[in-house]
């Protein structure tokens, strides 16, 4: 369950996240969309914690983002856009390590570690050096250290960027199967990837949501991609009927 | 405790599973052995000429430690003003650059736990540095006759003053996402640091008795001289738990910005 309310962040005069507020509930994928420089990257490290909002609050499985800081971090599990590995370390050492960040106990790891390779289809790499792995094997990798300690709630930033289309299909397949009772937010700007995998469907544009619905309510008479033009012009079309307006 | 050795683990497999450690160590033990070698014939070729003169009171004011040991170890603090940023360097940039600060950023693991972790496996492999430049002292024990407790006193000076560069470089690379600012930043302040003392004899009044204090050298000079002061040590201690502190607040800091 992941709470977010009045959400706001500026860095000096620029306002990245503007009164963002929207809720995800356990078991439901939401997709967060947006042109680049949306401010969705920006959102998602206010809810993992990396980094403090300006304004608003974020609440994930009723803990405070900012007060409780180390009981959400205990809960969430985050893929950043870029996989945040080690190149000098090989897959299982890194899978430990970051097993052993998260504050999992010393007889539990060697299990995670045996599961999250299962899953995300790297068993057979296990001593591959991270530094010399693929870009589909690096957010692979990524995805194994955001499940490794069993989170009820997973952040996703882009994870399917940069991966050839079988890669694609099959990190899909693994997040719709990670859903389950789990919480998860996807941020994207690829629309079928959307449609494929989502419930939910928050949009931003300059900050701001303009759109928040479940899918099978936005795509019922039109298809995703001009609900999601349409949404992103809005905002654009308002700014410039009021300079027409100041004109008469 | 737990998260800081699983930090400080992480570090010191990093230095020794890459070259990094090696060829730091190796660049190290060669330099400090040439000086080693070059004191040492100078100590002898001297010792030769006086026993040639048949001067004994001469001879009675040879001192192995004064002559080759101290020297030595104010060579290798110098010799360590170069390479403890080089271990420090990568510490925060790295992380920055390859996007594993988010990761530990994100865990449940406190700021001073990273700092900390980062810190003491850095302190391991300095340590390992000077522990093995204690070879020098060993042989200078077995074919010589030094006094031991004054060697052994400036080998701890020297593990103090390597643990305090080590902060000192913590902080200076919290502060950038570059590994070339991160060098240069902390040689500059080693090396300011290490010859501030310098002034201290032309200024007067109490900024010359400031500026003595600040220097490391001036501590540093009284252990290579045995004498073990608690103001030294607490001197020491004081520069390293600021270092460290500082590099905790600068860490905490860029999430506010």
């Amino acid at each position: 369950m992941i709470e977010v309310a009045n959400l706001s962040k500026r860095y000096g005069d620029l306002t990245a996240v503007h009164d963002i507020s929207f809720t995800a509930q356990p078991g439901e994928i939401l997709g967060f969309l947006g042109p680049n420089g949306a401010g969705k990257t920006t959102t998602m490290r206010i809810i993992t914690g990396f980094m403090p909002a300006t304004s608003g609050t974020v609440r994930v499985e009723g803990f405070d983002v900012f007060e409780q800081s180390a009981e959400v971090r205990r809960r969430i599990g985050y893929l950043p856009e870029n996989p945040p590995l080690y190149n000098d370390m090989a897959v299982v050492p890194y899978l430990r390590f970051a097993a052993k960040l998260k504050g999992m106990a010393r007889s539990a790891i060697d299990e995670a570690v045996d599961r999250v390779l299962a899953t995300c289809g790297l068993t057979e790499h296990g001593r591959r050096l991270l530094g010399h792995l693929s870009k589909g094997f690096r957010q692979r990798v990524g995805l194994a250290q955001a499940l490794i300690h069993d989170p009820p709630v997973l952040i996703l930033d882009e994870p399917t960027i940069g991966l050839d289309p079988r890669q694609i299909v099959d990190i899909r397949r693994l997040i719709k199967d990670l859903g389950g009772k789990r919480t998860v937010v996807l941020s994207t700007h690829i629309l079928p990837e959307v449609s494929q995998v989502c419930d939910k469907v928050v949009i931003v544009n300059d900050g701001r949501v303009v759109l928040q619905d479940q899918l099978r309510n936005l795509t019922r008479t039109r298809s995703l991609e001009e609900v999601f033009i349409e949404a992103i012009s809005r905002e654009h079309s308002d700014g410039a009927a009021r300079v027409a307006g100041e004109g008469l | 405790m737990r998260n800081v050795l699983t930090i400080a683990g992480k570090e010191v497999r990093s230095y020794f599973t890459s070259p990094v450690a090696y060829v730091l160590l190796a660049a190290y033990l060669a330099l400090a052995g040439y000086f080693f070698w070059a004191l040492l014939s100078a100590f002898n070729q001297s010792l030769q000429i006086y026993s040639m003169m048949r001067n004994p009171e001469m001879l009675q004011r040879f001192n192995l430690n004064e002559m080759v040991i101290v020297p030595l170890l104010h060579n290798m603090a110098v010799l360590l003003i170069f390479i403890v940023p080089a271990i420090t360097m990568r510490m925060f940039p790295e992380e920055k650059r390859a996007g594993t600060y988010e990761l530990l950023l994100t865990s449940p693991v406190r700021v001073s736990e990273i700092v900390l972790g980062k810190f003491i496996g850095g302190l391991v492999l300095v340590l390992v540095m000077v522990a093995l430049s204690g070879l020098f002292g060993v042989l200078v024990t077995i074919y010589g006759n030094p006094e031991i407790p004054l060697m052994l006193s400036g080998y701890f000076g020297l593990a103090l003053m390597a643990a305090v560069f080590l902060a000192i470089g913590t902080l200076i690379s919290s502060f950038t996402d570059n590994v070339v600012i991160a060098y240069v930043g902390a040689l500059f302040a080693l090396l300011l640091l290490y010859t501030i003392g310098w002034i201290g004899e032309t200024i007067q009044g109490a900024g010359a008795a400031i500026v003595r204090y600040i220097s490391i050298t001036d501590h540093f000079q009284e252990l290579t001289k045995g004498v073990i002061d608690t103001r030294d040590l607490v001197y020491f201690a004081t520069v390293l738990v600021i270092g460290l502190f500082l590099t905790q607040r600068s860490v905490e800091s860029v999430r506010w910005r």
